[in-house]
């Protein structure tokens, strides 16, 4: 069995305003799996993503990346350099002019030479099929090419987890197609929210199921298009 | 060397000019401080002389941009009409309106000239901004400023909403169309103040959620409240040459201001 990457114990989560939304949720992703999260609109799949991220903390619970246990801030500097989240909405996550600007931001603040970082931009751009886009104006790409350079953003750092929050969502059907194929063909570990079937049965190895602020495996099909 | 110090989403198509745009190949930052010594100097300067020399070789500079003569002209426009405003009620003066009535009111030509330079004083620091700094796109300003030290959070407040601000106008486009698909008219009544009011409120509301998606996106891609430059502008024999040239130009604009 595959060493376990993320590892959530017991983890409650409420909102200011008292909701539940995440309650005595465990969970547990190894390398090489691509986890499918579902469940209804609101019903807590982004929290989900945000705790193991920290962004959020948990009101009850552990989480544990890479084998150690994260609380404080500091811990989680080290897994947002590892651990790659892709915003639902791409104009959260694209906030640099242009798209050199952009993909450029984690790998500087990686603390990479300039020289280096534009070699990695430039490979990213390319893998993703998107070699004339480094100059373009970041606000005025259309919304499946936006998705397209978040994702780019979020490689360049070269993680070796991805948590996707509802990466086709909003797309039409030619940049759904383009990004499904893309994601299907990375090697990274997975853990993604989706609403899309089709996503989920061509890419996912398990899928989990949030109903009522409790996590619940489901016997869907684990087919992977690997 | 040429455009060796600029990024490409700022250069302009060239212009069918018959001098070539060498403006815009020169270093952003030497624009900027060269822009602030001549608005400075110009600032200062009250000489008839003087003003018209400056307006002049800022016409004749406008020749080596890519927006020539013409479009650069253009842009003083608005500032004209400001000057006119200014040239019609300055020359007036009212001594004692109180005990005189209208007839106190008197046309002071002192005034008129006063005015008349103010208006040369605008028109000449304006022109010289618009030949110096017309070409530079806002992103590209940014970075320059940002290499002079300017504060990093003006900086980011300008690119942030340089990047922003049509995601913004989308989301005003998208609330107003909701409005006004359930008959919503602006009136002159206490129903449309309070509409209009919710309508910013809102869009304050989202802006703020927005900008904390933003920083959260940002946290998780390794930001820790620094940000790293990837352009570097370069200092070439060109903008020598340039600075040169300014030297010179602002030697004799000093003499003539004080002979």
């Amino acid at each position: 069995m595959m060493e376990t990457v993320v590892a959530l114990q017991g983890v409650s989560y409420a909102y200011a305003s008292q909701r539940v939304v995440l309650a005595d949720c465990s969970l547990q992703l190894r390398r090489g799996e691509r986890l499918a999260l579902t469940g209804s609109i609101g019903c807590g799949k982004t929290t989900l993503l945000e705790l193991i991220i920290g962004l959020l903390r948990p009101t009850q619970g552990t989480v544990e990346v890479f084998g150690s246990a994260r609380t404080a801030e500091s811990d989680f500097h080290e897994v947002r350099q590892r651990v790659g989240f892709l915003f639902q909405d791409s104009d959260d996550q694209l906030f640099c002019p242009t798209v050199l600007e952009d993909v450029a931001f984690g790998p500087l603040n990686q603390g990479k030479r300039p020289h280096d970082v534009r070699q990695i931009v430039a490979q990213t751009l390319q893998s993703l099929g998107l070699n004339d886009f480094a100059n373009r104006i970041t606000h005025q790409l259309s919304g499946g090419e936006k998705r397209l350079v978040a994702l780019a953003s979020v490689l360049a750092m070269q993680p070796e987890i991805l948590l996707l929050d509802e990466p086709t969502s909003g797309l039409d059907y030619e940049s759904l197609e383009r990004v499904t194929k893309i994601l299907a063909d990375l090697p990274q570990t997975m853990l993604f929210v989706s609403h899309d079937r089709s996503l989920t049965s061509r890419i996912a190895t398990r899928t989990v199921r949030l109903t009522h602020g409790r996590l619940e495996t489901t016997g869907e099909a684990t087919t992977s298009s690997k | 060397m040429l455009g060796s110090s600029r990024r490409a989403p700022g250069q302009l198509p060239a212009s069918p000019t018959a001098f070539p745009p060498v403006m815009e190949s020169l270093d952003p930052r030497g624009r900027i401080i060269v822009t602030l010594l001549l608005s400075i100097t110009f600032a200062l300067s009250y000489g008839f002389l003087t003003l018209a020399v400056g307006l002049l070789a800022a016409i004749a500079a406008t020749l080596f941009t890519h927006a020539g003569i013409g479009k650069s002209l253009r842009r003083l426009v608005p500032v004209n009409l400001m000057v006119l405003a200014v040239i019609a009620l300055l020359p007036w003066t009212f001594d004692n309106v109180f005990d005189g009535g209208f007839d106190a009111v008197r046309f002071s030509p002192e005034r008129l000239w006063l005015a008349v330079t103010i208006g040369l004083k605008a028109n000449v620091m304006v022109l010289w901004t618009v030949v110096l700094l017309g070409g530079i796109d806002l992103i590209t300003l940014g970075h320059a400023l940002s290499h002079l030290r300017v504060p990093e959070k003006l900086i980011h407040l300008l690119l942030f909403s340089v990047r922003y601000q049509e995601t913004l106008q989308g989301e005003y486009r998208r609330l107003r169309r909701a409005m006004s698909t359930r008959g919503f008219r602006p009136r002159a009544d206490r129903h449309t103040y309070r509409t209009l009011g919710y309508l910013i409120g809102m869009m304050l509301v989202r802006s703020l959620d927005r900008a904390e998606r933003i920083v959260a996106a940002m946290k998780c891609r390794g930001f820790r409240g620094r940000f790293y430059l990837l352009d570097h502008f370069r200092f070439s024999r060109r903008d020598a040459c340039f600075a040169g040239w300014i030297a010179v130009f602002l030697s004799l604009v000093v003499w003539l201001e004080q002979t």
